[in-house]
């Protein structure tokens, strides 16, 4: 199976579908990332190899896109993709470390990056070449947690450390520039010593040049997306932060997905 | 206590290459040990308690045994849903030191006061909860836990030269220590009020009262097996803690002698007052909440003076 952004969606869709649950716009938002991360961007030779490169999911529910990707990398059944949101299932709405594949738990925002900060430290003293890989979304530029962590990486200069800024501009209640503008945000890394690259985060190629580059300093991406990307009644809609499809959107959904395969 | 416990630490670190340490820039004169003998794994994160404990969970995944140093309230109350999400949800071994047990930042007023950290971190099972009562309790602690998977909480107390009396450093996992045998009365110390017990016991023996006292210094595991096998020998506990009331070693033993049907009567001493501000030096803070020995043992006074003889 290929860990493609398509095939990511096409199981983000299934799933939620399935489970009658939201959170979809956030996952369709990073699919494109995660599709680049685990095809051509993570050395994970095993999931329980503890020289592996770590992904941290720090926007914790976009879960769903990541058990997909896990699922295309052949760490996950299909079966187990099935118990999304069941009862007695290490798949919830956010993502548990005791799933294999998942490197840490995640839900609650402004987190990830403290521990991807401690686990790019690790790499540091434990002299691995290991990398670490952070996604955030935007509005969690909101939590003050976050810049502790952004300060700390710069000072130390963990240049093994790599964040990805989910930029969709969409938070739980309205657009993220509405709620607390965080812009312009690359120069708000940038002034606490961060390399900060803008691309688009629908478009693979750049999103592999960016996240391969090598940098002396820590480096953000911020990846300029949108939430609910690849649906068009979902495209840019706040609604689709937490609302489930009902069958007629589920149809529309998936034959948007097939149109988009077919080659022009 | 810290600087012995910090003294043992670089001990175990020598023979140990798990183990590192994190301190939210406190800990002037005592971290700087482990510093100068480990500089590749000493960090000073800043004033950013909540990064500390994210900090060592990433640590930690990767095979480190991390410490987490701050004064006791910033590194738990603080930090706590990163402790949650982060060491307690992973089962990780982050240790958490935390200075300052109960009113030892006297002057410095409620916001160093270091008041509901046993209970905070007593909330969830899969933390060890460590109190220890002098610091040579503290490194027996510390070196008795060494290979402990889960993560532990050590709440410090300041003081590097007092022993309790009949302690003899003596620590383990899941048990308390009768200190003094007794009759009729039995005060059940948290950590460092063991002193204060050990005074009033003094006081109380003077007037021919013969109390027991019983220290805890692993809340978590509840020493469980002890208290089934002393509470029932004793008509009346005196619980004694520099922590607030609710969440604390009253708590826990009240709901222990519910549980079990112990024939035992409970009084809790503990922080019950509304925060007000008000501040002072340890020892006037204890009076103000009766946790002196001069009021312990008034209060075990009274008590016995009112049992009904049999």
């Amino acid at each position: 199976m290929s860990c493609t952004p398509t095939a990511i969606r096409r199981l983000v869709l299934e799933e939620a579908k399935r489970a009658h649950v939201g959170h979809i716009g956030s996952a369709l938002s990073v699919a494109d990332v995660l599709a680049v991360l685990y095809s051509d961007v993570l050395k994970i030779a095993d999931p329980g190899d503890p020289d592996r490169d770590r992904f941290i999911l720090s926007k914790g529910h976009a879960a769903l896109a990541l058990y997909a990707a896990l699922h295309l990398r052949g760490w996950l059944t299909r079966q187990q993709l099935t118990t999304y949101c069941g009862d007695d299932s290490h798949l919830g709405v956010h993502p548990e470390n005791a799933l294999r594949g998942v490197d840490f738990s995640t839900g609650s925002l402004g987190q990830g990056l403290s521990m991807g900060v401690g686990a790019a430290l690790a790499a540091r003293m434990q002299k691995s070449a290991r990398r670490v890989y952070v996604l955030v979304s935007d509005a969690e530029c909101n939590e003050g947690s976050l810049w502790e962590a952004v300060m700390f990486a710069a000072h130390h200069k963990l240049a093994n450390l790599i964040v990805i800024v989910d930029a969709n501009n969409q938070q739980a209640l309205a657009r993220t520039s509405e709620v607390l503008d965080i812009n312009p945000l690359a120069a708000r890394w940038r002034a606490f010593n961060w390399r900060a690259e803008e691309v688009d985060g629908h478009d693979p190629p750049g999103l592999k040049a960016a996240l391969t580059t090598d940098s002396s300093q820590p480096k953000v991406i911020i990846a300029k997306t949108l939430c609910g990307k690849g649906v068009d009644y979902m495209e840019g809609q706040v609604k689709w932060h937490y609302w489930p499809m009902s069958p007629d959107e589920y149809a529309s959904a998936v034959r948007q997905l097939a149109q988009a395969e077919q080659p022009a | 206590m810290r600087k012995q416990f910090l003294t043992a630490l670089i001990e175990l670190a020598r023979k140990d290459p798990r183990i590192a340490f994190l301190t939210a820039d406190l800990g002037y004169t005592v971290v700087e040990t482990f510093r100068d003998a480990f500089p590749g794994r000493f960090f000073n994160v800043g004033v950013a308690e909540q990064n500390m404990l994210g900090i060592a969970t990433g640590l930690a995944e990767a095979g480190l045994v991390p410490f987490v140093y701050s004064i006791g309230t910033f590194a738990t109350a603080r930090a706590y849903e990163f402790i949650r999400n982060g060491p307690l949800l992973h089962q990780l071994p982050v240790r958490i030191v935390g200075v300052g047990s109960g009113f030892e930042y006297g002057t410095a007023g409620f916001t160093h006061h270091v008041l509901e950290d046993v209970g905070l971190m007593s909330l969830h099972a899969g933390m060890t909860v460590i109190t220890p009562a002098d610091a040579k309790q503290s490194v027996a602690a510390l070196n008795a836990t060494a290979n402990n998977k889960q993560p532990i909480y050590f709440r410090l107390g300041k003081d590097e030269t007092y022993e309790v009396p009949g302690l003899n450093a003596l620590f383990t996992e899941g048990r308390a220590q009768l200190l003094r045998d007794g009759k009729e009365i039995l005060f059940i110390a948290l950590g460092t009020m063991a002193r204060e017990v050990a005074a009033a016991a003094e006081i109380l023996s003077r007037q021919g009262v013969d109390v027991g006292i019983l220290l805890i210094s692993c809340v978590q595991p509840l020493p469980a097996r002890d208290l089934q096998a002393i509470l029932p020998k004793y008509r009346h506990a005196i619980t004694v803690e520099a922590h607030t009331l609710t969440a604390g070693i009253g708590a826990m033993v009240g709901s222990f002698i519910a549980e079990n049907a112990i024939p035992c009567r409970l009084t809790r001493c503990a922080v019950r007052k509304i925060p007000d501000g008000v501040s002072g030096s340890e020892r006037f803070m204890l009076q103000r909440h009766g946790l002196d020995a001069e009021s312990l043992a008034r209060l075990a006074g009274s008590l016995h003076a009112e049992m009904p003889r049999t």
